[in-house]
């Protein structure tokens, strides 16, 4: 079953990408879209048969190289379940909504119909590439489906292979993300020179060990775990458009909205998250990494959510509040509650996605356009989508009951422990507010983007208003669908990801005992609410999904935070609605003044801190540069210029002479034949080979 | 003693006896109506005498003090000249008898040449060289000049006549000058008297003379000029054999002498031999390039390949020899191939040597033209074929000797002579498609041999067909 769930995308992709013309173009949509929701049904069936242990399933045997002997297998276990219905799910919606949103495009001509066919394919080939890394049993497996992703997704960006801006952003997208890859490249040979094996449960078993081990990297003596764990979080935030490699996720919205959906929302943007909890038995031994992980995680959260506060392209804000969202979860991981950031992770995708589907159906709606000073008063003309973002936004503002922890919007049942769970990680400090503040601006642009879109008088060209439809029923479809994962995944899963310790060990497939008494005292101390540890994790890293130290107690000690502490985010959401409230809907000149006012904020914002300008001079430039030079001095000058040189001037004139030397006289030949006498004799002479 | 000797030698003896006898006899009874028969008859013997010489009795016993030498090397050659020979023959006989050369000296001059050059491989002493080599010059001067009421022919063969009087003179020259200071012939004695490493003046004269003489014989450069007029000049079937048994001769002789007269003193000798090789290599890559007859361009390609197998001579070692002897034994087969080629190049019942005549020859001749691909590409040295792999043992054994330079100007030598190996496949595949196409050339035996030398190129990589063993074990007799 598991191998069905792995190969039925990858049988569809290549349906679909070479047989489309036998099984023709609607057959290929048929055909991919038809596996994976069989895909996505056994994903389910697994999720809910399968225990929490671990099952290995051999594919075959994949690489037997000296000592590196490894098996293609399935890792399947609550974190590989879990990643399975998000991916299937996410990936069959985004199929069958495609039907529409695909059906007619601009960017292709007539007689070019062929490229929905192909968009399936690549659609699929991603989905079978994202299961490949969360299926994966060894660290080589993951990377293979790691740089599977990272090719779909450049495919995707590119997909409108006629507009230079999508080709730069799909060229962007794969150069930043080679920059991550080459950290996690270089974190796998660290852990396999330090193991002697890639594969999952070696890697585990040894992390104690590898604790204690030193590393010379770059010139300097490292903590072998903290290093490896760095290493392979670089690999992360490439792919997780963490700061400082996250320049490419808001570019990646050239590709098709169902891409973005897919892809740059739900999915591929989350396997850092994915990989970062994969190794928790490693990055509980790595303290300085994972303090690193949530310093940066919080910084992402808000630097995105700033940015996304006077973003005007629809998708934009979106791609910009993923941005955020993954800062959420990785500030999760890195104060040590995996299972909270694999709660984010699972919530997000269905609220994330739909609201790009959403937009997407807005944009369907509206003839791609995408400027949201142009909509405006939507909500009659597109009613179902208006209901679907409302619910998007209601999920990821986080509107629940407060203080009962689950009742509540998928968001705020998983923002909501992240908050607190970095409230206990930080101790109450730069991670936390860092968090909040993100979670007031993203109350802000959330409803800002409502208000923009669906209120107000239409703005804008006024013959594509009148023009303006709500989508086909097989677009409408998955945005029900996904609603239902945004209202209620959050309730459902709550106790599961973020309940009792023991309740989340035995979800994850780990056993659990008694602290011991230090560590009962210890955390009373620190916080004595929470002074009635009963439960702490008892199995050995790898043993089960996700491993959490006996002294990290942070998912027990969430529990009992101050109240402000877990009313200040519902607090800030809504303060955040209450601005966009009286900037959009009461006093819609005000944002206008407030830009002149702090003019130069304003344009820091608006050009995303300036990341994409100081990049451009210190690397894009130098690099260009660097090129043209070896390009037109080194091989146009020097390479070329000697060979052409020595092909087509010093050649050609030894070969006159050698043909005038051979004249047709016997004297000729004769005299050469002495004159190379003499010459030997003399040599031989002369080097010194007579005594 | 005598009855041991005469059995040791018995190969050369039946060769000998038969060409006289059948000279006689022919002389009496049908002359040029047996030329065919004798012909087929002559390679018939060598055949069989190859077989003889490779499976029956063990090398490594001498004959007549010394002077004659039957080991595992000798052997190697000896097989390889005499299949080399005989597959020549079989070629000739078409192309021989419908211009009226076949004439029944032919084969039997080729026999004698035969017996030459397994004298030159087994000889152990200066006079039996002197013996072995004249016998299979004057028979090759003979054979140069067969067609007698060709201009070209008459011209090459008194070319070679007169340049190879001059070579074996400065051969003899130095011959004497290694008799007067080391007091022998014998190569036992030779190597004995110079076993301190040092050559004193008058032996190291007489070596460079020596080497003079061998090299003009492999025809490696600034020896090589006689090579292109002859190899034009002569029929075409004698340019085949010219190219390949006597070549192979040749450089037995020159390892032969080289290891047992003066193995002690591969220093000395090695630095003029690679002096040769790389001369041999541009001059042969580089010259080839102007030349726009087929003929001509074997001649260069020869001088070439020539300068490869001197590198693994040049290298003193037992790998340098094992390598020059699979370089030797690669070479002659693809030379076979490629002469069958050349051979069925012919336009209403004339032979056309030159490339350009080959314009689109794969159009009309897919499966030839694709053979003679795979024979060029070989040739040129290009992976995966056979001929890249006798190059990659010369260089591995210049390279392994301490000689890295002269590996490094191999290949680039290699790479300069790709051009026109290349150029006759452009000419095949993308040339110009000339009203005066190529015709004819239906000969099944031709067919059969460029096949056969194009398969083994290509289905050789897997093992040599064990070649490469047997020139191992011919290489340790000889340098041990």
């Amino acid at each position: 079953m598991e191998s069905i769930i792995l190969f039925a995308p990858l049988l569809g992709a290549l349906i679909a990408g070479f047989g489309w013309r036998i099984i023709s173009i609607k057959g290929a949509q048929y055909v991919t879209t038809g596996l994976l929701f069989l895909a996505a049904l056994l994903s389910w069936i697994v999720f809910f048969t399968h225990g929490a242990e671990t099952q290995h399933i051999q594919i075959l045997r994949w690489i037997e190289s000296g000592s590196l002997s490894t098996d293609w297998s399935i890792r399947l276990d609550r974190l590989t379940s879990i990643m399975l219905i998000v991916v299937t799910t996410v990936s069959s919606l985004v199929h069958l909504y495609s039907f529409g949103y695909m059906a007619h495009d601009e960017n292709f001509r007539e007689g070019e119909e062929s490229y929905r066919a192909r968009f399936f394919a690549y659609l699929s080939f991603f989905t079978f590439a994202m299961l490949m890394l969360v299926t994966s049993d060894n660290l080589v497996q993951m990377f293979f489906g790691w740089e599977g992703v990272g090719v779909a997704s450049y495919l995707l960006i590119g997909f409108y292979y006629r507009k230079p801006s999508a080709n730069a952003a799909a060229i962007k997208a794969f150069v930043v993300n080679r920059v991550g890859d080459f950290g996690f490249a270089l974190g796998i040979f660290a852990l396999f020179y330090l193991t002697d094996s890639i594969r999952f449960d070696d890697v585990f078993a040894a992390a104690p060990s590898i604790a204690e081990t030193q590393l010379t990297f770059l010139w300097t003596t490292w903590n072998a775990a903290e290093i490896v764990a760095l290493l392979l979080f670089i690999g992360a935030m490439g792919k997780s458009a963490q700061l400082i490699l996250h320049t490419w996720l808001p570019d990646a919205m050239e590709g098709p909205t169902p891409v973005s959906a897919l892809i740059h929302a739900a999915t591929m943007v989350t396997a850092g998250v994915f990989l970062v909890c994969r190794m928790s038995p490693l990055m509980e031994f790595a303290p300085n990494a994972t303090a690193f992980i949530t310093f940066l995680g919080a910084t992402t959260a808000f630097f995105a959510a700033t940015v996304g506060l006077v973003q005007n392209d629809i998708k934009r804000v979106i791609a910009y509040s993923t941005c955020s969202q993954l800062g959420y979860m990785f500030v999760a991981a890195g104060v040590g509650v995996y299972s909270v950031a694999m709660f984010h992770l699972f919530t997000h995708a269905f609220f994330k996605a739909m609201l790009f589907l959403g937009a997407g159906s807005v944009i369907h709606g509206m003839h791609h356009e995408q400027d949201m000073r142009n909509y405006g008063g939507l909500r009659k003309k597109l009613p179902y989508t208006f209901w679907a973002m409302m619910i998007g936004t209601l999920a990821i503002t986080g509107v629940g009951i407060p203080l009962t922890g689950w009742i509540g919007f998928a968001g705020f049942a998983s923002k909501d422990a992240v908050i607190e769970s970095a409230f206990v990680g930080s101790q109450g400090g730069y991670a936390f507010w860092m968090l909040v503040i993100a979670a007031l601006f993203t109350s802000f642009y959330s409803w800002r983007l409502i208000f923009l879109t669906f209120y107000g008088e239409a703005r804008g060209d006024k013959h594509t208003h009148d023009h303006a439809h709500e989508s086909p029923t097989v677009m409408l479809i998955p945005l029900g669908v996904l609603a239902l994962g945004a209202v209620f995944a959050g309730a459902i899963w709550y106790g599961s990801f973020f309940g009792k310790t023991n309740q989340v060990v035995k979800f994850f497939g780990g056993s659990y005992g008694e602290p011991t008494q230090e560590l009962v005292e210890a955390v009373a101390e620190r916080s004595p609410k929470a002074s009635e540890l009963h439960y702490v994790m008892e199995s050995a890293p790898g043993e089960a999904a996700i491993y959490i130290a006996p002294e990290n107690t942070v998912l027990h000690e969430a529990h009992y935070v101050p109240t402000w502490v877990k009313l200040s985010p519902f607090v800030v959401m809504l303060i955040g609605l209450g601005m966009a409230y009286l900037f959009y809907i009461v006093n819609p000149s005000l944002p206008k003044r407030l830009a002149e006012n702090q003019r130069p904020l304003y344009l820091f914002l608006l050009n995303k801190w300036y990341f994409d300008e100081i990049y451009d001079f210190l690397f894009v430039r130098p690099a260009k540069a660097l090129g043209r030079f070896l390009w037109k001095r080194g091989d146009t000058d020097v390479i070329d210029g000697s060979i052409n040189g020595v092909a087509m001037g010093i050649v050609p004139f030894f070969t006159r002479l050698a043909g005038r030397a051979q004249s047709g006289y016997i004297f000729t030949y004769a005299f050469a034949m002495v004159i190379g006498i003499v010459v030997l004799i003399s040599w031989m002479t002369l080097s010194g080979g007579a005594h | 003693m005598i009855s041991a000797d005469l059995n040791i030698i018995l190969p050369e003896i039946v060769l000998a006896v038969y060409a006289m006898l059948a000279l006689v006899g022919a002389v009496y009874t049908g002359k040029d109506k047996l030329a065919s028969a004798l012909l087929w008859g002559t390679a018939g013997l060598f055949v069989l005498v190859a077989f003889w010489i490779g499976t029956v009795g063990t090398p490594g016993s001498t004959a007549f003090d010394g002077m004659f030498i039957d080991d595992g090397f000798a052997r190697f050659a000896k097989v390889t000249i005499l299949l080399a020979a005989a597959a020549v023959l079989l070629m000739s006989e078409g192309y021989m008898s419908a211009r009226g050369l076949l004439r029944f000296e032919y084969p039997l001059l080729v026999a004698l040449a035969a017996v030459g050059m397994m004298m030159m491989v087994s000889a152990g002493n200066l006079m039996s060289l002197y013996m072995g080599l004249e016998l299979q010059s004057l028979s090759l001067y003979v054979v140069a000049a067969l067609r007698r009421d060709s201009v070209k022919s008459t011209e090459a063969g008194l070319k070679y006549f007169v340049l190879g009087a001059l070579s074996s003179g400065l051969l003899l020259y130095g011959c004497s000058l290694i008799y007067g200071y080391a007091g022998t012939t014998d190569f036992a004695g030779i190597i004995a008297a110079t076993s301190d490493g040092h050559l004193s003046v008058g032996l190291l004269i007489g070596l460079v003379l020596l080497i003079s003489g061998l090299a003009f014989k492999v025809s490696a450069v600034p020896f090589h000029m006689w090579t292109p007029d002859v190899y034009q000049g002569s029929p075409t079937p004698v340019t085949a054999f010219f190219a390949t048994a006597p070549k192979v001769a040749a450089m037995g002789l020159f390892a032969r002498v080289m290891f047992d007269a003066f193995g002690g003193a591969t220093h000395d000798w090695g630095q003029v031999v690679a002096l040769l090789s790389v001369l041999s290599m541009f001059y042969g890559a580089v010259a080839a390039i102007g030349q726009t007859d087929i003929k001509r361009l074997m001649a260069y390609s020869s001088i070439a390949h020539m300068g490869f197998a001197l590198m693994g001579l040049a290298a003193g070692s037992e790998l340098g020899v094992q390598a020059m002897l699979i370089y030797m034994a690669i070479y002659v087969t693809m030379n076979v191939g490629t002469f069958a080629f050349i051979l069925s190049m012919e336009r209403d019942g004339q032979p056309v040597t030159d490339i350009e005549a080959l314009g689109m020859y794969s159009k009309r001749e897919p499966g030839k033209a694709l053979a003679m691909l795979v024979l060029l590409f070989s040739l040129a040295g290009v992976p995966p074929l056979v001929g890249f792999f006798g190059k990659f043992y010369v260089l591995r054994a210049a390279y392994e000797a301490n000689m890295a330079w002269l590996a490094i100007a191999g290949v680039i030598a290699s790479v300069i002579g790709a051009f026109y190996y290349l150029r006759i496949v452009y000419y095949m595949y993308f040339g110009e498609d000339r009203a005066d196409a190529l015709d004819g050339g239906k000969s099944p035996v031709l067919w059969g041999f460029l096949m056969a030398s194009a398969v083994i190129m290509v289905v050789g990589v897997v093992n040599l067909f064990g070649i490469e063993g047997a020139a191992q074990a011919a290489a340790a007799t000889l340098v041990n």
